[in-house]
């Protein structure tokens, strides 16, 4: 945990009741890191839902905490506005990826139809094989009777081998993807990159690689079904290449939707199942409740905290004037814990009734276009886990990730306990 | 009150008993119709209500809304009879009225 805090803890706001409530200012990656950012949400949830920060790292910003108001703002992209970035923190100027999450209609909706089908029924029918086969491989080979790293033997490794399998990407070059997926999201001088111009390096390096890959695609007479052939072969978006930083920009899009989320909700379910050990047992009793759960799990660890809109109006929520042009945060991670939505909300309970009404995947038009990629390789995985072992048990702390956007784990130490 | 069959995409059927002044997607919810998700709850914010209807029943369903068809464009399963059961309110009109539920809702 040496490197694990950047800041020094006492800058942290980690009680939220030791600040006047205008200076709070939840979006502190270290408050994530510490996995202290709860008690800062369910005040501002109480007391200000509806909550201007006026400095911070990323600037002013607007926090929004409640359930309903989350939904409301999410659903209004004609007042707040995707266009240009959906994380509190902008892109350089100089470096800018246009991609279709961070675009309003009608081009979102154009380049956004070109790769849906990738996670349509038919494709995730005939992906379910693949996956459940690779997950059997991969649990497998596990060491038994040693502490390993969870995170780095089996969620990076399963969700990458997925995602090389919808760019039909070349298998050994596979662990590219997690870098790249990392390198995207990652804070410079955080361990994983020193500089804003390495990002720049490296994502100028994937471009390269994908660059070839299109190319190659684009040759091929009959399209396969792999994302990048999707692309190079639809009217809508077949002259991408000449749009180099659109085409690397939506590919980082899918890389980390495609990757992080699915990685830290299979590490998160481990987490979760050893914290509330009656669920586990609920689980080995009932394996049938494993699509709730996935839901539950999707949920309880909400993999993506926030999402951030900008207003294009002046307009009201919650008795509060947003001004045009202010960023807007919508903490999903807050809403899901909102107990006027979730009972108990910061349990995990795998049979919970309304589980599947968590904001993770989002709401609107920009709702998450991979989550039944994502809930069958959760389903597939647990169901494959519960056959194998007792139970997968953390033997000691984990390490969580530097970051208010990306809400996940870099280490989580367990130990495989057999049937 | 009025009834509403909802067909599976592998061909079961459900006959339902639907509640004039709610939606179609309640009247799925509420009788255990497997195949409607309605993640949202009914507010035309995730389309996982998706149906197909019965091509003579179009008429009297009538066309989406605005913000509903921006939702179901973005579903690469959209058919023209494509709606999203929660917009669709529950009359004595729509007595007998058809749906077919897709394999998945996305």
């Amino acid at each position: 945990m040496s490197e694990a805090i950047q800041q020094p803890v006492e800058e942290l706001q980690i009680d939220p009741y030791a600040y006047p409530l205008e200076a709070l200012n939840p979006a502190q990656p270290g408050l994530f890191r510490l996995d202290a950012h709860l008690p800062m949400l369910k005040r501002l949830r109480e007391e200000d839902p509806v909550h201007y920060t006026a400095e911070s790292e990323f600037g002013p910003y607007w926090s929004i905490t409640r359930y309903d108001d989350i939904k409301y703002v999410d659903m209004h992209h004609e007042i707040f506005s995707s266009e240009g970035g959906i994380t509190i923190g902008d892109q350089d100027e100089d470096f800018q990826l246009p991609m279709f999450i961070a675009m309003d209609p009608p081009k979102h909706d154009v380049q956004r139809k070109v790769v849906a089908p990738v996670s349509g029924p038919r494709n995730l029918a005939a992906l379910e094989p693949t996956i459940r086969q690779r997950v059997c491989e991969i649990l497998d080979s596990l060491p038994r009777d040693e502490t390993f790293n969870w995170v780095e033997k089996v969620s990076i490794e399963l969700t990458t081998q997925m995602l090389a399998t919808l760019f039909d990407f070349p298998f050994e070059d596979r662990r590219k993807l997690t870098r790249w997926s990392d390198v995207a999201t990652a804070a410079p001088g955080t361990g994983l990159i020193e500089s804003e111009d390495e990002r720049r390096a490296e994502l100028l390096e994937c471009l390269a690689y994908f660059t070839e890959l299109w190319n190659e695609r684009a040759a091929r007479k009959e399209p396969g079904n792999d994302l990048i052939s999707m692309m190079a072969h639809n009217p809508a978006t077949k002259d991408m290449l000449t749009r180099p930083m659109e085409y690397l920009g939506n590919l980082i899009l899918l890389i980390v939707g495609g990757n992080d989320t699915t990685r830290n909700s299979l590490s998160g379910g481990v987490l979760a199942l050893n914290q509330f050990p009656d669920q586990y047992d609920k689980l080995r009793a009932n394996p049938d409740l494993i699509p709730n759960m996935v839901a539950e799990i999707i949920r309880w660890q909400t993999p993506l905290a926030h999402m951030r809109r900008r207003a294009l109006v002046d307009t009201e929520l919650g008795g509060k004037v947003i001004k045009a042009g202010d960023k807007v945060v919508m903490w999903y991670v807050s809403g899901n814990r909102d107990p006027q939505m979730f009972e108990n909300p910061d349990a995990f309970i795998i049979d919970r009734p309304n589980a599947r009404s968590h904001m993770s995947f989002g709401f609107g038009i920009h709702r998450c276009m991979g989550n039944r990629v994502g809930e069958m390789q959760l389903r597939v995985a647990w169901e494959e886990i519960l056959k194998r072992f007792h139970k997968v048990e953390v033997v000691g702390e984990p390490v969580r990730t530097f970051s208010a956007f990306v809400k996940g784990y870099t280490e989580l130490p367990v130990r495989l306990i057999a049937k | 009150m009025p009834k509403i069959t909802f067909i599976e995409h592998n061909g079961t059927a459900h006959e339902v008993d639907a509640e004039v002044g709610l939606s179609v997607m309640r009247a799925a919810i509420d009788n255990l119709v497997p195949g409607i998700d309605a993640d949202c709850g009914g507010e035309c914010s995730c389309a996982t209500c998706h149906v197909y209807v019965d091509a003579q029943w179009m008429g009297k369903v009538g066309q989406p809304g605005d913000r509903e068809e921006s939702m179901l464009d973005l579903n690469p399963e959209r058919e023209p009879n494509s709606r999203l059961s929660c917009q669709i309110p529950v009359t004595e009109v729509l007595d007998g009225l058809v749906v077919k539920v897709p394999e998945f809702q996305m």
